[in-house]
């Protein structure tokens, strides 16, 4: 994997959802969307080291994993535009959705809740004997949520194959972590655990990836769970219509002088520059084959809206 | 050949059958494994299956709910115990957020087959916190089954066809009724989801009830049997899938409707056979409908308290004879 790949992921990822907003301003998307905008590196290196049988969840703000975890864009943008999408035939939308084929468990719009259905996932993987994973990824905030607590205990005791990914871009809405808890860093809780907790850039996915590795690796070997604390900054609001006055002045500007793509843009001499334009290109192109597939998918039937309520 | 048990036996045969069946049925909860249960339901299960299918969780409702889950989705049959039901309230938000929104939020894509197995209501001594009965709490629920079985027979029966059925069970036993025994045919076939059943056939009015309330409505039927009286008792059996034609059949029958729970009554699911039955019944019924519940203050611990409580058959003797009136 190179920077071009990474470069390329991770792209993907932020113009699918630059595209969104705009989709969202011209009224074609309902509700409202929780961006990754400045995140992507830790979906993509995750990624980089999980396989097929592996299982991810996320939170509403998850669609960088569901890409990086091979979702189709089409079905994704279908889905978040309220379209009958392959995913879960617009019963899902933007905060919730989920796609079986890929075993993206899915995303939870109830903060933290998502990990013990995860934790469930890993005690799948333990009972059939696969040797796989299941990786669930919460924002800063979710950690001081029970679910998350009664999980990493839960899974900590049966040495199940869980990963948990702590997104920390520093807010939760509008409140800093650090109003919120005592400790430095959320990985440090793992002891609590008897677990081991590492802290990574999340804005370069060779260092979430080396992390990832290790408690993969420990996963698979059967010895239990890890934390995973990324550490990264949010550019965009919490939600769409977010204007963000909580934040001081320069933040966002300083954050976008460090955000993952533009430190491989930085970093890049004139070759890469010239592939990585050429990367821009196809994934513009790429995105709006997908917007004009979503918008070909047909609205779901009102007349199917109890159908897939029981077996 | 059927074999007389206790309800908590058949409880027991049922579960070992559905970890006999499939080996890929897991079973935990709260002192399961090697301690058998609290109440014994699942003695000597441990020592057969091991620990990979049957195991002690620490005390986690949301954590092993939310586990129940997510291993239904990916492939597993799980069986989660919940030990009493008023611990099913600190899990609330995985078993209505999460595992009853699982299929129809995914268009069907994933499902959640899995079984949550509990006891509730009161017995002597037991606190507000230890004796509520909240299947109405479940039966609100868009997506989950709700079994409630008030014999030996249908504790052996409802719990082996919830473990088989591809949709998320919420059985909620009767503590109460554990000690009871009866005729159970360990070799019957699996039934269907859903349907209620006419335990006692009648011609003056119907009683519908469920779990600990059906033997104290036949207590009631048999009293008022000796003035001349024939009542009609329905078990309800199922609140979802709801087996309404059963109950409207009756009505039709015998003109005059009660329904008993142990429950309290305002929202309880006592209200929802009321509303139904004035929706469809309503040329049948000679007599307003009649509710047979706890009224709605928490359950007290003191017996002498309890029994103010608590609805006998004294209760639904009553409410027959006003239909009657
Ligand atoms: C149980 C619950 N409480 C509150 C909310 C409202 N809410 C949605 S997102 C959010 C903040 C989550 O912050 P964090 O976990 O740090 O994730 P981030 O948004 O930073 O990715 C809150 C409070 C919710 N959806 N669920």
């Amino acid at each position: 994997m190179g920077l071009a790949d990474d470069y390329r992921s991770m792209a993907r990822i932020r113009r699918f959802e630059e595209r969104l907003m705009t989709l969202k301003d011209e009224g074609e998307v309902p509700g409202s969307i929780h961006l990754c905008n400045g995140q992507e590196a830790i979906p993509v290196g995750a990624a980089r080291v999980l396989r097929d049988g592996d299982y991810v969840s996320a939170t509403y703000r998850g669609h960088g994993w569901a890409l990086a975890r091979g979702v189709d864009m089409a079905a994704l943008f279908a889905e978040i535009m309220g379209r009958d999408s392959a995913l879960c035939g617009g019963r899902a939308a933007s905060p919730y959705l989920s796609d079986v084929s890929r075993r993206f468990v899915g995303e939870n719009s109830i903060v933290g809740a998502g990990v013990p259905v995860a934790t469930g996932a890993a005690l799948t993987a333990r009972h059939q004997g696969t040797g796989d994973v299941s990786v669930a990824s919460i924002g800063d905030g979710a950690m001081n949520q029970g679910n998350v607590h009664e999980a990493l205990n839960l899974a900590a005791v049966l040495d199940l194959p869980l990963i948990l990914v702590v997104e920390n871009n520093v807010y939760s809405e509008m409140s800093r972590i650090d109003d919120m808890v005592r400790v430095k860093q959320l990985a440090e809780r793992a002891a609590g655990y008897g677990i081991p907790g590492t802290v990574v850039d999340g804005n370069d996915p060779d260092a979430v990836a080396a992390a990832m590795a290790t408690a993969v690796e420990r996963a698979r070997a059967g010895a239990g769970p890890s934390i995973v604390e990324a550490m990264t900054e949010r550019l965009v609001g919490h939600y769409s219509g977010d204007a963000q006055h909580y934040r001081p002045a320069g933040e966002i500007a300083d954050a976008r002088t460090r955000e993952p793509l533009v430190r491989i843009r930085n970093a890049a001499d004139a070759a890469l520059t010239a592939t990585l334009d050429a990367i821009d290109a196809e994934v513009a192109a790429e995105v709006e084959a997908a917007v004009a597939a979503a918008r070909a998918t047909a609205v779901p039937d009102p007349a199917t809206v109890k159908e897939h309520l029981y077996a | 050949m059927p074999e007389s048990l206790r309800y908590i036996q058949a409880v027991n045969h049922a579960l070992a059958w559905a970890l006999d069946s499939r080996d890929d049925t897991v079973y935990f909860g709260e002192d399961v494994a090697l301690p058998g249960g609290p109440f014994g339901a699942t003695k000597g299960l441990h020592k057969r299956f091991g620990d990979r299918r049957i195991f002690d969780t620490p005390i986690s409702e949301t954590g092993f709910l939310g586990m129940a889950l997510g291993s239904a989705m990916t492939g597993l049959r799980p069986i989660a115990e919940i030990m009493y039901a008023d611990f099913a309230f600190v899990a609330m938000g995985q078993i209505v957020n999460q595992i009853a929104n699982t299929r129809y939020s995914s268009g069907g894509r994933w499902t959640a087959p899995l079984v949550i197995r509990m006891q509730q209501g009161y017995s002597p001594g037991a606190c507000a916190q230890h004796s509520q009965s909240i299947e109405a709490y479940f039966a609100h629920t868009p997506g989950l089954r709700v079994a409630l079985p008030s014999n030996p027979d249908d504790a052996y029966q409802m719990l082996r066809t919830a473990v088989t059925s591809d949709d998320p069970v919420v059985v909620a036993e009767a503590r109460m009724l554990y000690p009871t025994r009866g005729e159970v045919r360990l070799d019957a076939p699996v039934e269907p989801v859903g349907g209620a059943k006419v335990v006692r056939a009648g011609t003056d009015a119907t009683v519908v009830a469920w779990s600990r309330l059906v033997p104290v409505a036949v207590d009631a039927a048999n009293q008022l049997a000796a003035e001349g009286i024939e009542v009609e008792v329905v078990d309800l059996r199922w609140l979802n899938p709801l087996d309404f034609d059963t109950v409207a059949a009756s009505v039709g029958r015998t003109g005059r409707l009660v329904v008993a729970h142990e429950a309290n009554l305002t929202g309880g699911f006592g209200a929802e056979i009321a509303a139904r039955a004035a929706d469809e019944c309503f040329a049948d019924l000679r007599a307003p409908v009649r509710r047979v519940a706890a009224p709605d203050v928490p359950m007290p611990a003191a017996p002498s308290l309890q029994a103010a409580v608590v609805p006998e058959a004294a209760a639904v003797v009553d409410a027959v004879r006003r239909t009657l009136a």
